[in-house]
């Protein structure tokens, strides 16, 4: 196993044949370890990797970063722009930044974890990713939430999980508003080990005390038609 | 889709740069609006002068409008001619002069802009070569803001490029739109304000200046916009002094700003901003819905 990392500089080197590279890594490559150099903003970086691959971006990205991403483990080091890990299906990526709009929108599995803030609709149609935001994550986030967790160290903006499904919202601090149908739930043991375990998995775990967090879900009532909700839709 | 680039420099140092920094942003934002582009500079001014931009047709020889603009301002006008747009320079005093007679004897040019220090320069075409046209990266200033237009509202024309200006030394570029423009257009004309077009962006450009007229500060004025203006919308704005940014309560519009002690960089996307000095450690930062920025140097 190579333990000096493949280097891919995007000042001189283009981002599809960067994905391209990583597209055409074979199951079991030797060549695990990456570092991406110059992102510059750019957009799409790393995007449809299936791979076990380390990826780390050495600076900030444009929209998509990580798309759709498979197995992969993928840093980056600085801000992410729009839906950063949209449709995640497994591995992790970590933002040691602030990320824009729709991080880890549709997501299927996998962890995102961001250091920083999410800004609005973090979470968006959410359908099985566990994503933990250190910082606050803006309006509408959790938006029709279908499946996954969202864990917020700070504080959430308005209408969070509106429309949401069975998703499970933890947030630390202050909840500007919540959304149609989204409501505070007790927490129990249960949800307490499962806070636990998501702290654990973004390298939190005895760093943050998980009583102090609250949970919000659905309360089901918007599941089907129904013409005394009509308000609601 | 639209792309938006704005500059706001602190550091006087950096002040000959401000073109070279703007073109260099408005260029990577050509593939958010291949369209027209257009842009606003905030120069030098003299006390008692105005800047009037002028448009013409291409092959417009302004320096054959000396004499007739000397006789209407009484005085040496200077002429700036850069492609299709030239600057001239005339007592505060003698706008009406020269614009009457300029209605006289050149009705196919348009006056685009008056400001004691804006300049504003838009035309149709890849934004990168509307900035090569008019020399941007040769233009010093202390603030300056830029637009690329993918034209959703209205056609694809020069007078529909962004920035727009309503007022003296005002201007606005536009990301978004607006649907409440037609019925706001028509309070704004009662109120006196004239159009050129039939853009939704000349609305928030005419509705800000409205504002202003009646005493708000650039801040209020956008504070006031959150309650009236209805749509999608990231603004940039321009005014002698002071530069500010809003956006929408639903913040659909991409925004991203950054900070140093030099400078206040505004850019559709971070790609914008990616080439400018010491971004590396810049304070980067989304700006919030409805909340509004503005940085002024009067202050």
């Amino acid at each position: 196993m190579t333990s000096d990392p493949f280097v891919f500089d995007l000042a001189h080197q283009t981002v599809r044949d960067l994905n391209a590279a990583l597209h055409a890594l074979p199951p079991g490559s030797n060549e695990t370890l990456w570092r991406v150099e110059n992102p510059r903003g750019l957009h799409a970086i790393a995007a449809g990797v299936d791979a076990d691959a380390a990826i780390e971006i050495g600076g900030s990205v444009g929209y998509y970063c990580a798309g759709m991403n498979k197995r992969a483990a993928i840093t980056v080091r600085g801000n992410a722009g729009v839906g950063v890990a949209e449709n995640i299906m497994s591995g992790r990526v970590h933002i040691k930044g602030d990320t824009s709009q729709a991080a880890g929108a549709t997501g299927c599995g996998g962890t995102l974890l961001i250091d920083g803030n999410a800004s609005a609709r973090c979470g968006i149609s959410m359908k099985g990713v566990d994503i933990v935001v250190k910082g606050s994550v803006g309006h509408m986030s959790a938006f029709m939430a279908q499946a996954g967790t969202l864990t917020v160290l700070g504080d959430a903006g308005e209408s969070l999980g509106d429309s949401i499904y069975e998703a499970r919202l933890y947030v630390r601090g202050a909840v500007k508003s919540l959304g149609a149908d989204c409501i505070e739930k007790e927490m129990r043991d249960e949800h307490r080990a499962q806070l636990f375990e998501k702290l654990s998995l973004a390298g939190l775990a005895g760093e943050v005390d998980v009583s102090e967090f609250r949970r919000y879900g659905s309360a089901r009532t918007l599941y089907h038609f129904h013409i005394d909700n009509l308000g609601n839709y | 889709m639209c792309g938006i680039v704005g500059l706001f420099l602190k550091d006087a140092s950096l002040e000959p740069e401000l073109g070279a920094m703007l073109a260099g942003m408005l260029g990577v934002m050509c593939d958010r609006g291949p369209d027209s582009a257009g842009f606003a500079v905030y120069g030098a001014g003299e006390t008692g002068q105005l800047k009037l931009t002028l448009r013409g047709p291409a092959g417009t020889v302004f320096s054959g409008l000396q004499s007739a603009l000397d006789e209407a301002a009484g005085a040496r006008v200077a002429i700036v001619a850069r492609d299709t747009h030239a600057v001239i320079t005339i007592p505060a005093t003698r706008e009406f002069a020269i614009r009457t007679a300029l209605a006289q004897i050149a009705p196919d040019i348009t006056v685009v802009g008056v400001g004691a220090r804006m300049e504003l320069y838009k035309e149709v075409g890849l934004p990168s070569d509307v900035a090569i046209r008019f020399g941007l990266d040769r233009m010093a200033g202390t603030h300056g803001i830029g637009h690329t237009r993918m034209a959703t509202e209205s056609a694809v024309t020069t007078d529909g490029a962004h920035p727009f200006s309503t007022g003296t030394d005002q201007c606005l570029v536009h990301n978004g739109s607006l649907s409440n423009h037609a019925s706001l257009r028509r309070d704004l004309v009662r109120e006196g304000l004239s159009f050129s077009t039939d853009n939704d962006s000349e609305v928030a450009a005419a509705y800000l200046t409205s504002r202003m007229r009646e005493g708000d500060s650039l801040g209020e004025a956008l504070e006031h916009s959150l309650k009236d203006l209805d749509g999608f919308y990231t603004f940039v704005v321009g005014t002698e002094t002071g530069f500010g940014v809003l956006r929408d309560p639903i913040a659909c519009k991409p925004a991203v700003m950054a900070e140093t002690d030099r400078y206040v960089a505004f850019g559709s996307e971070y790609r914008a901003l990616a080439g400018l000095p010491d971004i590396e450690h810049a304070r980067i930062w989304e700006p919030e819905p409805a909340r509004v920025y503005f940085w002024d140097r009067a202050a």
